[in-house]
């Protein structure tokens, strides 16, 4: 592959710009952290498949320059898990949002999670429907404002790391917009984890959040981000700081049997016994 | 494929897996539900000694999506089912048709509404079959009324499937499904096959969604080197978005066209013993079969009787109707819902026939003597 900063290489710059995410939105830096992980880990394009779901962040996949595919809601993971398997030669990364992944999709992610698939997804977590409007997601946390919610969320949110932990995920991490090298490296690392690996990203919604919720500029929801996160490693060492705030980096690291390697066993031992 | 050109006692569905296979399906993916099991049982072993994919998915909903998916991925797909599983398989239905996915979907009807008669058989998913999923869209629906020909009829619907970039829908019940015939399959040389037609330009030249004539554009698969977009939203010649109206136009006359170009291609009918028929049976499925007994046992009364099958659903085929009606004035349409196809026909015969319904909703099967029932109390001369 030839020099080329990444986003020369890796954006449809001539077809498909400018991008419909608003100003301050932080989609386009998950994006950048996910076309720089690509870029250091040397995928050839055209050996990489992008599958979305449907919202903001669905449409992830019309902006960059892969084998893209923009599914319908909640079901990219199902998508994802038949061309993965019909030709598990590509790197299929699978981009969804809170809502998309874990309401409507909450049945696909968990048995893709069981079935431990080379699969990488990356979960757009803004805590809000933004494209419809700003309803409670299943990570709105409680008591926060949304459009359906308009004197506080009564629902309790999805810890989206427990989640895909206990339904089998063996790789799962939480990065945040607002600490963009390490959210580009936990990408390249789970891209790199062969089996379903997770990826949560802390993401703000500065148009529709924010503005439910009194805090309508993206500097001053990144600032959040920066004052409520904390890194695994530094929440060992200082203990009591660390309380209350939502942590950053890999939770979960471990070996489980791979689906497509099963299935390549079991179709040895079939065409074995003929 | 096993054991072509000898002959084999198969089941309506075996016959569908053999079918599949010998039509170059490679990936299959279901959900449990009866009376489709055995597919995907019998192919869980066929697909893995054949060096295909089987995947059981969490429900149809995923399964429809794992077939698009693959599909993309470049190889032949299919998916079966019944009833409460098709419905969930709409949306997704849906997506095939707007990004033109080429994939199968084995319907085997069982009697509903809901979970209604999961054992017995029933003809109520017609309507839904072609009106399932919402907004204008396009798919093929065929019908076999013999275990024979749910295996041509499976290889069929893979190569329509591959020829217009449509989802195509094998609408068989629970009588065909389960009904076990002697069978000779074609030895697998025989076997036409249609492979979905790939670009010959190169990736920069592309347009996945061209505005050509015919309306079937080239289709590459993923990971070959073309690295467009797929979308369901309605998107321009490349795949991209658009709302623009020009744009939006083109791309869904573009869907119909294709279809409507291919109409003598893709409707098929049989006729049993009509040349001198005053009497029609419009029937498919396992009613067809009750439908040529009828006819028999009407022309041993004197009753002139005879049958026009419809092996293609959807695009309805309103061309041989039409040109039935014509000379035939007396139409009797026997199906196991409360009348569907029936309604067809009323439209396509515009009053130029009389046209009787003939309807059983109990999940038992609808009996020849019904059908001749019918015909000696509906046109009394």
């Amino acid at each position: 592959m030839s020099y080329k900063k990444p986003i020369y290489q890796f954006l449809r710059a001539e077809k498909k710009f400018p991008l419909i995410w608003c100003a301050g939105c932080g989609n386009g830096i998950i994006m950048g952290a996910m076309l720089r992980a690509i870029y250091n880990l040397k995928l050839d394009k055209d050996k990489v498949s992008v599958v979305s779901g449907i919202g903001c962040s669905g449409r992830v996949s019309t902006y960059i320059d892969f084998n893209t595919l923009h599914t319908t809601h909640g079901r990219a993971l199902a998508f994802a898990t038949g061309l993965k398997f019909a030709r598990p030669e590509l790197t299929v990364i699978v981009a969804m949002g809170d809502g998309d992944a874990l309401a409507i999709g909450g049945n696909h992610f968990i048995h893709a999670a069981r079935r431990n698939m080379d699969l990488t997804a990356i979960i757009f977590n803004n805590m809000i429907y933004g494209m419809t409007g700003g309803q409670i997601s299943p990570t709105t946390p409680f008591g926060m404002i949304a459009s359906t919610a308009p004197e506080g969320n009564i629902e309790q949110a999805f810890d989206i790391s427990k989640l895909a932990e206990a339904a089998g995920a063996t790789f799962v991490a939480r990065g945040a917009t607002y600490h963009t090298e390490q959210l580009e490296m936990l990408i390249e690392q789970a891209i790199r984890k062969r089996g379903f690996s997770v990826v949560e990203v802390i993401t703000q919604c500065p148009t529709i959040y924010g503005r439910y919720n009194r805090i309508a500029s993206a500097v001053d929801m990144l600032k959040w981000q920066e004052e409520h996160t904390i890194s695994i490693e530094e929440a060992k060492s200082t203990g009591e700081k660390a309380k209350d705030k939502i942590l950053t980096g890999v939770f979960l690291d471990i070996e489980r049997p791979e689906y497509i390697e099963q299935y390549q066993k079991l179709v040895e031992k079939m065409q074995g016994k003929k | 494929m096993s054991g072509s050109g000898r002959e084999r006692l198969l089941m309506g569905n075996e016959a569908c897996t053999e079918g599949a296979l010998a039509a170059g399906v490679k990936f299959f993916a279901s959900y449990p539900i009866t009376p489709a099991n055995e597919i995907g049982e019998i192919l869980s072993r066929m697909l893995p000694e054949a060096g295909g994919k089987f995947i059981q998915m969490e429900d149809e909903i995923a399964s429809m999506a794992a077939i698009i998916g693959a599909s993309l991925g470049g190889l032949k797909s299919m998916t079966a089912t019944s009833g409460p599983g098709f419905s969930l398989m709409q949306e997704n239905i849906g997506f095939a048709s707007m990004a033109e996915v080429p994939c199968v979907v084995v319907n085997v009807m069982r009697a509903g509404p809901s979970t209604g008669l999961p054992t017995q058989p029933a003809q109520g998913d017609v309507m839904q079959a072609r009106w399932g999923t919402h907004g204008d869209h396009v798919v093929i629906v065929i019908c076999p009324s013999s275990v024979r020909e749910t295996f041509d009829l499976t290889v069929r619907a893979v190569n329509l499937s591959e020829k217009y970039r449509v989802p195509v829908i094998l609408l068989t019940d629970e009588v065909i499904a389960h009904l076990r015939e002697k069978v000779t399959l074609p030895a697998p040389e025989t076997i036409e096959r249609f492979d979905r037609v790939k670009p010959t330009v190169s990736p920069d030249w592309y347009k996945p969604f061209d505005d050509v004539e015919s309306g079937i554009t080239s289709m590459a698969n993923f990971g070959e080197g073309y690295r467009y977009h797929v979308t369901g939203l309605t998107h321009d010649v490349l795949g991209f978005p658009t709302t623009v109206p020009s744009e939006v136009k083109t791309a869904i006359e573009r869907l119909h066209r294709k279809i409507a170009l291919g109409l003598s291609d893709i409707i098929q009918v049989e006729e049993f013993m009509l040349k001198d028929a005053e009497v029609a049976i419009v029937a498919y499925g396992c009613v067809a079969r009750s439908a040529k007994s009828a006819a028999l046992e009407l022309r041993r009364r004197g009753i002139k009787a005879g049958v026009l099958r419809l092996i293609t659903l959807w695009p309805f085929p309103n061309a041989p109707i039409g040109k039935m009606v014509k000379k035939i004035k007396k139409i009797v349409v026997p199906e196991m819902n409360m009348g569907q196809i029936y309604h067809e026909v009323v439209r396509v015969s515009s009053a130029k026939a009389m046209v009787k319904k003939c309807n059983r909703v109990d999940g038992d099967m609808l009996t020849p003597g019904e059908i001749v029932e019918t015909v000696m109390k509906g046109f009394k001369r």
